[in-house]
């Protein structure tokens, strides 16, 4: 029989520093990738607070960025996917009501880029 | 009530409660659920997980996707560890060997909250702790690979009432928590659904305000288990509302209120239709099943719009 502790004397469980998944990139998984049109985005948001994977990445812009129209957009605005972690569901596509995100498949992008 | 931009800094930005990297299939419902609940709280947040999906997926060791404090419990006493973390803190503060506020969250899957932890919770619920307590309804043990819970709709089809010659699937409509947790009147509690961002914020905010405990229950389309296109996450849990099946409402102090109603409530068959779990009732011979399904979502929404009208408290 092992000693009896008093709980005081217990052992932790494990401790874990916070948010180390960020260190796990799931883009690997990704067949389909999402293709912006900044200058066709309203920044409404609905694809940023839609996406699974916080994948597209938001900031504060004073001087505002260049979006639908011409227009500059001041406030917070979304950034470009971060296709680290994007997994490729095309949620953000689907819902876009400007229609500004399409989606390729992951060999056409690839492929795209080793003509560049 | 903040913008969707105010929102999407809060879930999205550098301080962000949850973090990218998590393992959550493609599309699946629970991201957005989760990170839009843990921004609408305005004190530091204290997470305890039953298990489920979204405790598995988001703490493969040695990674953890949160940036809160958050522990895992069993699958039971996701309430109970709650309750219990609730009564420390405020024996800590007593003896002042702690300062400031929190709020403190239990998240439960449907099976670990319509069925095996239910007991916790409605103790919990009775002692009236200040906590609030979230179910992510997926329909069913979506982790282990879709087996029937309490929260499992009529109809569907799942591997522990497969469809089949005898079968249509489960035989029985779902349990209403909803109604369930008001019963143990309680000050808040609210039902939203995963696409509707601004009223899912809105009700997470009011159930951590609350003055005792509150319960949030919200529809969350599994893209593996009901499997669709994982781009219609969003469109199935609006169809979800659009049909009544899910209705959006709150009741607040035992006062029901319905937060939207469909001007022309869509055939349960758009719901249905491309979920593989009901499937079967598109076959000859099953047709009575969607039937019967309409017939009890139009009698429930009637009886909705009754509690609300009647103003009878809960
Ligand atoms: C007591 C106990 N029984 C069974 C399991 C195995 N198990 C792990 S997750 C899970 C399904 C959980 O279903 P639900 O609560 O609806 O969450 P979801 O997986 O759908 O997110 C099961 C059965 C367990 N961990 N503990
Ligand atoms: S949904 Fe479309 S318009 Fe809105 S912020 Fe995203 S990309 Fe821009
Ligand atoms: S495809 Fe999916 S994971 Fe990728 S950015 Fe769009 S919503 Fe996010
Ligand atoms: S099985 Fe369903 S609930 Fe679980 S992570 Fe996959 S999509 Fe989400
Ligand atoms: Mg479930």
């Amino acid at each position: 029989m092992s000693e009896r502790k008093a709980w005081q004397e217990l052992e932790l469980g494990v401790e874990l520093p916070a948010a180390t998944s960020l260190g796990y990139k799931t883009g690997g998984w990704r067949v389909l990738r999402p293709v912006w049109n900044a200058s066709e985005c309203t920044h409404c948001m609905i694809c940023v607070s839609y996406c699974p994977d916080m994948a597209i990445p938001v900031t504060k812009s004073e001087e505002g960025v260049a979006g639908k129209g011409g227009r500059m957009f001041k406030g917070i605005v979304r950034l470009e996917t971060n296709l680290d972690y994007c997994k490729g569901c095309g949620i953000c596509a689907h819902e876009c009501p400007t229609k500004c995100i399409s989606i390729i498949r992951e060999e056409e992008a690839e492929q795209a880029a080793c003509k560049l | 009530m903040p913008t969707l931009q105010e929102i999407a800094l809060k879930t999205d930005g550098v301080d962000a409660r949850i973090v990218s990297g998590h393992r959550m299939c493609s599309g699946c419902g629970i991201g957005p659920l989760i990170k839009t609940v843990l921004a609408a709280s305005d004190k530091p947040v204290i997470v305890i997980s039953a298990t489920g999906c979204l405790e598995v997926v988001t703490t493969i060791y040695p990674f953890t996707a949160w940036n809160t404090p958050w522990m895992h419990v069993t699958f039971e006493n996701a309430a109970s560890v709650a309750s219990g973390v609730e009564a420390a803190y405020k024996a800590l503060k007593r003896r002042g060997k702690i300062d400031g506020d929190v709020n403190i969250l239990a998240v439960g899957g449907d099976g670990g909250t319509y069925d095996i932890g239910f007991q916790a919770l409605s103790g919990a619920l009775e002692r009236r702790h200040k906590f609030m307590y979230l179910v992510y309804d997926n329909e069913g043990y979506m982790n282990t690979g879709n087996q029937r819970s309490g929260a499992t709709p009529f109809g569907a089809s799942t591997t522990t009432v497969p469809a089949g010659k005898v079968s249509f699937g489960k035989p029985q409509w779902r349990k209403n928590l909803v109604e369930i947790a008001a019963a143990h009147r309680i000050p808040y509690v609210g039902q939203a659904a995963v696409h509707n961002t601004l009223d899912l914020y809105k009700k997470a905010q009011k159930g951590f305000n609350a003055d005792g405990p509150a319960v949030l229950a919200v529809l969350q389309p599994c893209t593996t288990n009901w499997s669709f296109d994982p781009a219609l996450t969003m469109q199935y849990s609006k169809l979800a509302v659009e049909t009544n099946f899910w209705p959006l409402y709150e009741i607040e102090n035992g006062f029901v209120h319905i937060s939207t109603k469909p001007s022309n409530r869509k055939p349960i068959e758009e719901f249905l239709k491309g979920q593989t779990r009901f499937r079967h009732l598109f076959k000859p011979g099953n047709e009575h099943v969607i039937v019967e399904m309409q017939k009890m979502i139009d009698d429930e929404w009637a009886r909705l719009l009754k509690l609300e009208e009647s103003g009878i408290q809960f």
